[in-house]
């Protein structure tokens, strides 16, 4: 795996290849596993390793990118030569900014200081390589998996999934200075338990691989399948859902590529004269927080900046996005200057050039408790229901109508009829096409965040949901 | 590169492998994109590396190293090795491969300009013209573009004794005009959306494609859709441009087809299938103008899934997936063959690159055009009360591929043969077989495209590739449209 020392090497040689005003290096470097598995035995098992490093050059405001996975001089050299030549024969970028030296990487805006609104400094930063996961052998994964087929088998199900571990570096180094490094650790399980026409999953993933316990995702995994054997069919229509952790993170993930100050600039975000207005419900407050200790992920943006605590949402109202440098600067010289909320470097940027600018992807939902709400498990959900649908997973997300944030979908493996406070059979599962802007005004009850993850968005930290009339508009046949 | 291959494979057998493929890959690729009248990004990139795939005590193992040196490259064939007897522990029964002759082979796809050596002032030349073309009509927000290419040589060696070096080429570009006005986002994409049209071409691609002759007509109807109608909502008759029929063939046929898929191996994240294996050769999947092949050879034509043989060594084929509506074959690969009493794989396994694992994918899945010469405006024509569409614009589907709902950026209301009155945010839902059972018209060659689609996902770790689709605009009847808004 590469260092810090030796990728600091590596970036002292394509300073001395470059004839660039500036240059940036963004190193990153995995050995991922993965060990898949379906019908009850391994079918898949695999691992690799490869570090990249992504060089930029910036010439007066051209700035280009070239990308290598073998440093040797000839190599380096070569990517040195393509990124500048891609540079050279632009124009020159007014917005472009000269890339931060490492004080101002850490500095943080006098906003922060002003009583709400403003992004905050990230806090302690908690481990996140546990060299319990980065040693993991394939033979390790091997039993563990055994442990989940044993389930499948006891409960007469098929099972498929998988079992991966990773170790990840990841840093940045530019000529003014500035010079990051992170590397942390990632395990991750998901399993899928199949019946006769009925299924379940479960998933989580965490640095800390000891924070696993496979044996309980088999067993509810299991148990969502056995439960929703022989689904009945519902009509489709406005039903009161409860949709767990993993289904809530697929399909709130939609909307927060809108959070950005190049989307707002663009005028393809969402948030377009809806910042500041009521736009959820007043118990949803939603914040970006690297730092967050169920969060995983580097401190820094894709120019090196520190990335910073930002309060999205508080009580229902969208209160700011987030920004890269440039995009800040830009903002504050726009027409919409004085309807976005704060403007500031958040440390959001994706590495540059690039035609996104930035996004949050540190997600995290304030428990209910944030209004004064009690939290409720989703078997309370479900006690206080009298009709309705609880959802396990969602999946195939995609948007319908980019404005009012429309997105369509799938519910899958473990969809359930809830009645009189119980839930009662399987059901046939649901499209839905459903607005989050909606859905966010009608949540009548959440969970204690967790860590969640699924397969349409990225992890987040997020509540089980119990929310009104959502809106399912056909049925499949299963 | 051979030499360091066939070290991995003589390393594999020290340890043990009792089968053995090593697949050395160099990639590059350039990739420029524009937003409204500036660059966008502007990126070139090289990855080398080398994945070696192994069975070992009847079971799969696969590792795969950016370092080339001796000492790493047995050091992965080792680790496979390992890996593989890892997986041994839990097995049911041991891998089976379909015999395949040993090919040692040389191949490169056809094209006339190697698009990496087009300059990139040329390239961003062209892309600005169509940006600045777009922009100049009032009422477009904004104006984005883009233009790839990709170079993928690899060296294929086996214990088998396969010996193949191929090099593909694919070149892709396209353009998106957007309109904010009010509470509605429109937009209007040329050739096609999500990335434009792809293919195994080199930069004659591009040259072909009328990018700046169609910007300002695309940029028109982008903000036109702000005075149209919605797309109402219940049944209709519809008719598809290829473009959009090709996004339905692969979501709707090419995965269900996929035999890992049917087989469960997928069932985790992909899904699985409908397409469960009673129904091979008995299922009505549509009427009887629908005929469909997943055809790898570059005679079908230079689409994103065209090669002379696969990543496990078997030779590009053609096989029939549907005949006359009738389903009849699958994807399948040398481990899966045997499952439905083929004696061969149909030449189907790929990887995303060298630290991938290959894994059944959609070569170029088309459907063939209609026999009787016709045209897409003798379609409409011949239809009283339709509604044609363009583009699309969403897309999604259940795990098994039954239920559909597409969403496409444009349409236009069919009345007496014409087009009467444009429409927006029109989309239409189904069940597959129900769907391409209502096909009752197909255009003829004229009208067919090789389609490509860039971005297909599959698999864990997640990998994408490109498919290709070729397809002519088609009728459906009795089709669900609208129920996207419904109730929203």
């Amino acid at each position: 795996m590469l260092t810090q020392e030796q990728a600091a090497d590596i970036f002292d040689r394509i300073r001395r290849f470059s004839s660039a005003d500036e240059v940036e290096a963004i190193f990153n470097g995995s050995r991922f596993a993965l060990t898949r598995f379906a019908n009850n035995a391994i079918h898949q098992n695999v691992e690799e390793e490869n570090s990249v490093v992504s060089i930029r050059t910036n010439f007066g405001g051209r700035t280009a990118r070239s990308t290598a996975n073998q440093f040797d001089d000839e190599s380096l050299r070569r990517a040195v030569a393509a990124s500048e030549s891609l540079a050279r024969v632009q124009e020159p970028d007014p917005d472009l900014l000269p890339m931060p030296t490492a004080s101002e990487a850490d500095v943080c805006e006098p906003s922060e200081k002003a009583a709400g609104g403003g992004a905050r400094s990230t806090r302690a930063f908690t481990a996140r390589f546990f060299e319990e996961t980065a040693t993991i052998t394939p033979s390790d994964r091997a039993e563990v998996v055994g442990h989940i087929v044993s389930v499948a088998d006891r409960h007469h199900l098929t099972t498929a999934g998988i079992y991966s571990t990773s170790e990840s570096r990841e840093g940045i180094f530019n000529s003014g200075g500035l010079a990051r490094w992170h590397q942390q650790t990632l395990a991750e399980i998901s399993i899928t338990m199949l019946a006769a026409d009925s299924s379940g999953w479960q998933k989580l993933n965490s640095p800390d691989v000891r924070n696993l316990d496979a044996r309980r995702l088999a067993e509810t995994a299991a148990q969502k399948a056995v439960e929703s054997a022989h689904p009945r069919e519902i009509a489709p229509g406005k039903y009161t859902v409860i949709l767990e952790p993993a289904a809530v993170l697929d399909i709130v993930g939609f909307m927060f590529w809108d959070y950005s100050g190049v989307a707002i600039l663009d005028q393809r975000s969402f948030l377009n004269d809806r910042i500041g207005t009521q736009l959820f419900g007043k118990n949803i407050n939603i914040s970006d927080d690297v730092a967050h200790p169920l969060q995983a992920g580097s401190p820094f943006d894709g120019e090196g900046m520190r990335r910073q605590r930002v309060p999205l949402v508080e009580n229902g109202i969208v209160r700011r996005v987030v920004y890269a440098r440039a995009t800040a600067k830009k903002m504050r010289n726009s027409e919409y200057a004085n309807r976005v909320g704060p403007i500031e470097p958040t440390g959001h940027g994706f590495p540059l050039p690039n035609e996104v600018g930035e996004m949050p992807m540190n997600i995290v939902f304030a428990s209910p408790e944030a209004v004064s709400e009690k939290p409720q498990t989703v078997e309370e959900m479900i006690a206080s229901t009298e009709r309705g649908v609880l959802v396990t997973r969602l999946w195939y997300i995609r948007e319908v109508d980019p404005y009012e944030k429309i997105v369509t979908g799938m519910t899958r493996d473990g969809t359930f009829l809830v009645e009189n406070g119980k839930v009662q059979c399987g059901l046939r599962n649901f499209r839905f096409n459903e607005s989050l802007i909606s859905m966010l005004s009608k949540v009548e009850a959440m969970s204690v965040p967790v860590r969640a993850c699924g397969e349409e968005s990225f992890d987040m930290v997020v509540p089980a949901m119990k929310v009104g009339e959502f809106n399912f508009t056909e049925a499949t046949k299963f | 590169m051979k030499a360091t291959a066939k070290r991995a494979l003589d390393a594999a057998s020290g340890h043990g492998a009792t089968y053995a493929d090593a697949r050395a890959v160099a990639m590059r690729n350039r990739s420029l994109t524009t937003k409204n009248g500036r660059l966008g990004h502007a990126s070139e990139s090289e990855s080398l590396g080398i994945g070696v795939r192994v069975i070992a005590d009847g079971a799969w193992g696969f590792a795969a190293s950016a370092d080339l040196s001796r000492a790493s490259v047995e050091a992965a064939a080792a680790r496979a090795v390992e890996i593989a007897k890892a997986s041994a522990r839990v097995k049911r029964e041991n891998v089976r491969l379909a015999p395949e002759p040993a090919a040692v082979a040389e191949w490169t796809t056809p094209y006339k300009i190697d698009p990496f050596s087009t300059s990139v002032e040329e390239n961003l030349d062209l892309l600005l013209k169509v940006d600045a073309e777009m922009r100049a009509v009032g009422g477009v927000t904004l104006s984005e573009t883009g233009m790839n290419f990709q170079r993928e040589e690899s060296w294929f060696l086996s214990s088998e004794g396969a010996d193949i070096h191929q090099t593909k080429y694919s070149t892709g570009a396209g353009y998106t005009a957007y309109a904010f006005a009010g509470a509605e986002i429109q937009k209007r994409s040329y050739p096609n959306s999500f990335g434009g049209q792809w293919q195994n071409r080199g930069y004659e691609l591009i040259e072909e494609m009328k990018l700046l002759e169609n910007a300002r007509r695309v940029a028109e109807e982008t903000v036109a859709l702000h005075h149209a109608e919605q797309c109402p909502e219940g049944t209709a008759t519809i008719i598809l441009d290829g473009s959009q029929l090709g996004l339905q063939i692969h979501e709707s046929i090419g995965h269900p087809i996929e035999l890992d898929r049917v087989l469960g191996m997928e069932a985790n994240f992909a899904g699985t299938s409908f397409l469960t294996l009673e129904k091979l050769g008995r299922l009505r999947y549509g009427s009887e103008l629908v005929n469909v092949v997943a055809d790898a050879r570059q005679e079908h034509g230079p689409g994103l899934g065209t090669f002379a043989y696969d990543d496990e060594g078997v030779a590009a084929q053609s096989t029939p997936i549907i005949t006359n509506g009738r389903f009849t074959g699958y994807l399948s690969s040398r481990e899966t063959a045997h499952t439905i009493g083929a004696t061969r794989s149909g030449g189907t396994l790929r990887a995303e690159g060298w630290n991938r694992l290959p894994m059944i994918r959609m070569t170029n899945v088309s459907i063939l055009p209609g026999e009787k010469p016709l045209s897409l405006e003798q379609l409409i024509a011949a239809t009283d009360d339709g509604i044609y569409m363009e583009t699309n614009k969403s897309w999604s589907i259940d795990d098994k591929r039954y239920n559909f709902q597409f969403g496409c950026e444009i349409a236009w209301e069919i009345k007496h043969g014409k087009r009467v009155r444009m429409l927006k945010n029109p989309s239409y839902s189904g069940i597959t077989t129900e769907f391409w059972n209502s096909m009752d018209a197909i255009c003829s060659r004229e009208e067919w495209t090789l389609w490509g689609t860039p971005n297909c996902g599959k698999g864990q770790p997640q990998q994408v590739v490109g498919t290709g689709h070729g397809a002519s605009p088609a009728r459906f009847r009795n089709v669900r449209v609208g129920s996207a808004y419904k109730g929203s």
